[in-house]
């Protein structure tokens, strides 16, 4: 069986800087793949050139079997994909459920069917509470949450979380990490980028470590922990930090 | 405001607009009312695009320029009604809005009402040199035949003046019934966050272009009431900046992105400028544009949602309907 989502030697470069080498990896449907690594190891530029944002200078991007590098991020979304921002994009000047709203219009072309699915995409984040109020005066848990409600409603097979633990407290991450959870439950695959080790660990299936733009590892949590090459990148950066 | 107390606030505001003519019997005053009815419907057009989705055209003369042109050409030269010729207009218009909207939409922001003032002055510049538009020197419209089939009313103005209110009721409708639909949503989105609204797989040009074809129609069939109202246009009245910065003013005092803030908004400026006219006196052409952009400088800075926004009071600014309160 053709896995979800196969990366291969995926390459982009900035002019002379490169800030994705040749990685590659593969995701399978319904599994929760972890995107780690130190600030500036590309792993945003990975979801960029995932979600169709970047068009990768090489390599192939394939989804359920179909090449996808290079389409724009609108025809990328059709075909099932989306994508939280790290730092959040929502719209600002509408209601939370007119934003989740936007999102199910994808694929529920009449007003009144896609608010329907908007609410019930809202019931499963727990944001329907707030589904009358203006998007900007949420928290900013509740904005990455809305975010994430939004993605939902388009109804992809694999969504991009990028960072959407950064920046909570405890309690919220916990929270994170249960709706990632069941967001895996119904089906849906996730690419999580995330520093907050304590929340990516415990649900994450497979852990995908970048380093300068290379993958340096790719397996399980446990064995990613107690792999010399990804201690050394984060003991690296740790030993740079002072200088720099 | 309920939604019963709107529909009833609304239905009082078109019979006052409907009596208005019959109460105010002093042509003057009449020709005022008529000023501000085109005025508004050219705001509420150009809120499509500028309000909804953001896009600040300042060239949208040259949408309201070409419904001038084509309804007044295709009456004096094929002797079509210029009933079908405000039709044939508008698709004209559109047709030209994605031609031109294809490149400009790939500039953002100031860039892109950069674009569009070089759009009308362009076209401006080509129909002055061009002798079987008229040139420099315009049109004058015959008086072939009055009365409603010929859309020319020389005895009195009064049948302009529910022209232009059908008008601008129909542009509401429009403007409303977009505000409700998949595309003002997408519109709304593409304003607040484009890549957002891309990740979430709306098309940016396709949307856009929607906006800016149906925005353009609408000021098109303002600009053939124009032309048949005054029997006389050219370049300078019809395809100038200033025009265009006045309709887009219109949307920016009332408040962008919302239903009636055109309407207020005209009502304040066609009062304002026809006060500077009794003011400073006569020619006008300098004084309105003084007081455009005083009015801009002042908005801008300390009441960008507009006139609406401080009366709703609310900062949230677009104010669409919210789909809960679907029937």
């Amino acid at each position: 069986m053709t896995p979800l989502l196969e990366v291969e030697r995926l390459t982009k470069r900035f002019g002379g800087l490169t800030a994705n080498e040749d990685v590659s990896f593969t995701v399978g449907e319904g599994e929760i793949a972890g995107l780690i690594g130190p600030n500036g190891a590309g792993k945003t530029t990975v979801f960029n050139s995932l979600a169709g944002f970047f068009a990768p200078s090489a390599g192939s991007i394939r989804f359920r079997g179909e090449e996808i590098a290079g389409l724009p991020p609108e025809a990328v979304a059709a075909r099932g994909v989306a994508r939280t921002f790290q730092i959040v994009r929502i719209f600002k000047g509408m209601t939370v459920l007119e934003n989740v709203l936007v999102g199910a219009l994808l694929r529920h072309r009449a007003v009144p069917d896609a608010v329907a699915r908007a609410r019930e995409a809202l019931r499963f984040t727990g944001l329907e509470r707030r589904a009358a109020d203006p998007a900007g005066r949420l928290t900013v848990a509740e904005q990455k949450r809305l975010e994430v409600t939004r993605a939902l409603a388009t109804e992809p097979r694999l969504l991009l979380l990028d960072e959407v633990m950064a920046g909570l407290t405890a309690a919220e991450v916990q929270d994170a990490v249960e709706m990632v959870r069941r967001i895996r439950d119904r089906g849906i695959a996730c690419v999580v980028v995330e520093h907050v080790m304590e929340g990516i660990m415990p649900i994450a299936d497979r852990m995908l470590v970048l380093e300068r733009g290379r993958l340096i590892a790719d397996g399980p949590p446990r064995a990613i922990a107690n792999d010399p090459a990804v201690i050394a990148a984060y003991l690296g950066e740790e030993y740079r930090a002072p200088g720099a | 405001m309920s939604r019963r107390a709107g529909t009833a606030a609304l239905l009082a505001a078109l019979l006052l607009a409907a009596l208005f003519p019959l109460a105010v019997a002093r042509p003057a005053w009449q020709n005022t009312a008529i000023l501000m009815l085109m005025a508004a419907q050219l705001g509420v057009a150009w809120n499509i695009l500028g309000g909804y989705a953001g896009q600040v055209s300042l060239g949208h003369a040259a949408f309201f320029g070409t419904g001038a042109y084509v309804s007044s050409l295709l009456s004096m030269r094929l002797g079509l009604s210029p009933w079908l010729g405000m039709l044939a207009g508008a698709l004209v218009a559109s047709a030209f809005a994605v031609v031109v909207g294809w490149p400009c939409f790939r500039l953002k922001g100031h860039y892109f009402a950069m674009a569009t003032i070089a759009v009308v002055e362009i076209v401006q510049a080509v129909v002055n040199g061009w002798e079987r538009l008229g040139g420099a020197v315009g049109l004058y419209l015959p008086l072939a035949e009055t009365g409603f089939g010929g859309f020319v009313f020389n005895r009195s103005k009064l049948p302009y003046y529910y022209i232009a209110l059908a008008l601008l009721v129909l542009t509401l409708a429009v403007n409303w019934l977009v505000a409700r639909s998949r595309t003002g949503y997408y519109l709304r989105a593409i304003k607040d966050e484009p890549d957002a609204a891309r990740s979430l797989g709306v098309s940016l040009t396709r949307y856009k272009l929607q906006a800016i074809a149906l925005s353009a129609a609408l000021a098109a069939m303002g600009g053939t009431l124009y032309a048949q109202k005054e029997l006389f246009i050219d370049p300078g009245s019809t395809l100038s900046t200033s025009l265009s910065i006045k309709m887009s003013l219109v949307a920016i005092l009332g408040g962008v992105g919302t239903l009636f803030g055109p309407v207020i908004g005209a009502a304040v400026l066609t009062a304002v400028e026809e006060g500077s006219r009794v003011i400073f006196g006569g020619t006008g052409r300098g004084t309105d544009l003084v007081v455009y952009g005083l009015l801009i400088v002042l908005f801008a800075v300390y009441q960008p949602a507009g006139i609406m926004g401080w009366i709703t009071g609310r900062w949230l600014g677009p104010r669409a309907e919210r789909p809960e309160e679907e029937p």
